[in-house]
């Protein structure tokens, strides 16, 4: 069987603040194989952005390593001296943020910026290099690459923003995209063409490709394989198929009731998570969803959930999952 | 019909900068955003307003409450016109708005307490015991008194949302006016924001006006909605008979497009290509003909008109005979 292309071992993170430590991450492990899409799911605080900032080795300065690897192509990213680490982004791993606006520099135009990205390629010239950025940029579904690449960000519609953005991500040929809430901003219209368009890529690059959003419509248009996230911990991970029909963690099994999309019948009354998600500084003993989990006993106040493996492709942290 | 607020072929207009032809004293060039808006919100309903961005929603609900210039048509509220400046300032003690972004929409130096309060000093409204009254809308809305020394950037998200609630029901108003109410919001929070704006509405028999583009939400808590394209309304009707039969393709579109949290409901299509046209360049004929799947010759030529159909009202030539997707028809199986 082929090396995962990244693989996240009990990464643990944590950041220093006035209130005392935040474990922000408390043991996250992933792998993501070469050709697939991976979704990351969960609710604001449960060690999303975190995990991104990890990937591109670009954690804020109160954040401390506390344990574990990120390995890309078996090599660990966290260990690197700040220069190979300045090298791998981009190249290696890409970025397509939420805001498109603030990604993109406002007083430099698209094709200036494009060119920029290409600061690493060796032996091209800028011409070379503006071509390859039109090129890009017709691959992304813009019509008129040449007046593009002319514009300033603010010209452009947040749909047109977006793409670009994907374009500069996928200049350098990257191994890893990684799309943090990829259509937040945008309208229902111009999502569902950015889905359309990251479905269409994953065909055309030889990388993978890594989702995070809390949006579980995204998840289901577009992953393989997802990874839901609570309180700093990945509670269960399945393919897509498994997840969405037969969910086994009470939290995941809750989140897709909540959306109000999954509901078939009209309903005034729409479904909620009782309680806010667990403080990181001194997070629970046991169970970290226990509070909220109409399953929880005494048990899963107290100890910390196992990790049960339902089957090859998904696994669980919880007490109350039979095997 | 008792109908709360009602609109009337509203039209909107913003000047452009004239610039050099300015120098000439030639007439204002005008960009025309809202036009033939007729609409009316009844007593205790919830209207939703849906479209793109750029489509005019904003606008409408800022002109409803006086916020942006009108140009055309006229407007009630409980049976008085609304137009000059004092009629705004009656309304706005009655309708309240609840703004996109709630953080950005409350002061930042402003404690919980005294944002709570503001409204009524802004009214000049006298209030006996003032930490009873903040105490109490804090309460209607679920959040403990403690909060009251809070202020904005100490609060989540969700409990942002709670204080623009309570904010918009401290004067007892007729009319709630939710621009996004829960843009940026996690999903369970979305639920509980939602299921509080529902109970209250019922307890105090609010109407409620929700413009938003997030359809899975618009279907669970209105009764009615509007759809909005380029600033023209095409399509009005009952919440379950728009979203379960949609008469017009930008409609269907729209609910096509939404993602499916179900892999096994994968879209292979596009629903709707191409961007929502610049205001600048408005397309002639039907304004959707650039983007409809079933555009004829004549959507190019001719304007349609929103005319009745059934019990709602569509803006289509060939609304009657067109077959649009009851929604499983965009979707096919993946594998």
């Amino acid at each position: 069987m082929s090396l995962p292309l990244l693989e996240i071992s009990d990464l643990k993170v944590n950041y220093h603040s006035d209130d005392g430590l935040i474990e922000a991450l408390r043991g996250v492990s992933l792998t993501v194989k070469a050709g697939e899409v991976v979704g990351i799911v969960g609710e604001s605080g449960c060690g999303k952005s975190t995990l991104v900032s990890a990937l591109n080795a670009l954690l804020a300065p109160n954040a401390e390593i506390a344990g574990g690897t990120v390995a890309l192509n078996g090599r660990d990213i966290l260990r690197r001296s700040a220069a190979e680490q300045r090298a791998l982004r981009g190249a290696e791993i890409a970025m397509v943020f939420q805001d498109s606006m603030t990604a993109f520099s406002p007083v430099l135009s698209i094709g200036a910026q494009l060119v920029d990205f290409q600061h690493n390629m060796p032996d091209a010239n800028h011409r070379e290099k503006l071509a390859r950025a039109g090129e890009m940029l017709a691959r992304v579904g813009i019509g008129d690459p040449a007046q593009c690449l002319r514009r300033y960000p603010h010209q452009l519609s947040g749909g047109m923003r977006q793409r670009a953005a994907m374009a500069a991500a996928l200049l350098m040929s990257p191994q890893v995209l990684v799309a943090d809430e990829p259509t937040t901003a945008l309208d229902v219209t111009m999502e569902a063409q950015v889905l359309h368009l990251l479905r269409s890529l994953r065909e055309e690059i030889n990388g993978a490709i890594l989702v995070v959003t809390h949006h579980l419509g995204v998840i289901g248009e577009l992953c393989d394989r997802v990874y839901v996230m609570y309180a700093g911990q990945v509670v269960e991970d399945a393919t897509v198929d498994a997840l969405y029909h037969a969910p086994r963690h009470p939290y995941t099994r809750a989140l897709i009731n909540c959306d109000p999309a999954h509901l078939e019948h009209r309903s005034s009354n729409l479904p909620t998570i009782p309680g806010r998600p667990p403080s990181l500084v001194n997070p629970p003993k046991g169970c970290a969803f226990a509070p909220r989990c109409t399953l929880a006993d005494a048990n899963c106040h107290a100890n910390p959930p196992p990790r049960v493996r339902i089957s090859p492709t998904q696994t669980v942290l919880c007490h109350k999952v039979a095997i | 019909m008792s109908a709360l607020f009602e609109i009337h072929d509203l039209t909107v207009d913003v000047p452009l900068e004239s610039g050099f032809m300015g120098m000439f004293k030639m007439a204002q060039p005008k960009l025309n955003i809202l036009a033939g808006i007729s609409l009316h919100i009844g007593a205790g309903e919830t209207l939703g307003i849906v479209g793109e961005s750029g489509s005019g929603k904003t606008t409408l609900a800022l002109a409803m409450l006086g916020l942006a210039a009108t140009s055309g048509g006229d407007m009630h509220f409980d049976g008085a016109p609304l137009g000059n400046r004092a009629s705004f300032i009656a309304l706005r003690q009655k309708t309240a708005m609840m703004f996109q972004d709630p953080v950005a929409s409350l002061s930042p130096r402003m404690s919980v307490g005294a944002l709570l309060y503001e409204p009524f000093i802004i009214h000049g409204k006298r209030v006996a015991n003032r930490r009873a009254k903040v105490t109490a809308l804090l309460e209607q809305v679920g959040l403990p008194p403690e909060i009251t020394s809070r202020f904005p950037h100490e609060l989540s998200g969700g409990q942002a949302r709670r204080v623009c609630v309570a904010r918009a029901l401290a004067l007892n108003p007729k009319l709630v006016v939710a621009d996004e109410p829960t843009a940026g919001l996690d999903v369970s929070v979305q639920g509980e924001v939602l299921n509080l704006m529902g109970a209250l509405k019922a307890e105090l028999g609010l109407s409620v006006l929700i413009i938003s583009h997030n359809l899975a939400m618009l279907r669970h808590v209105t009764d009615r909605v509007a759809v909005l394209y380029l600033g023209r309304l095409v399509e009005v009707g009952a919440t379950d008979a728009v979203f379960t039969n949609p008469r017009h393709p930008y409609t269907a579109s729209l609910i096509a497009a939404e993602p499916q949290p179900d892999p096994r409901k994968r879209r292979h299509d596009l629903a709707l290509k191409g961007e929502i046209p610049s205001l600048f360049l408005r397309p002639k004929g039907c304004e959707f003909h650039t983007r409809c799947p079933h555009a004829q010759p004549m959507c190019q030529t001719t304007a349609p008109e929103l005319r009745t159909l059934g019990e709602g009202q569509v803006r289509c030539h060939f609304a009657e005979t067109l077959k649009l997707n009851k929604r499983s028809e965009h979707y096919g199986m993946e594998n």
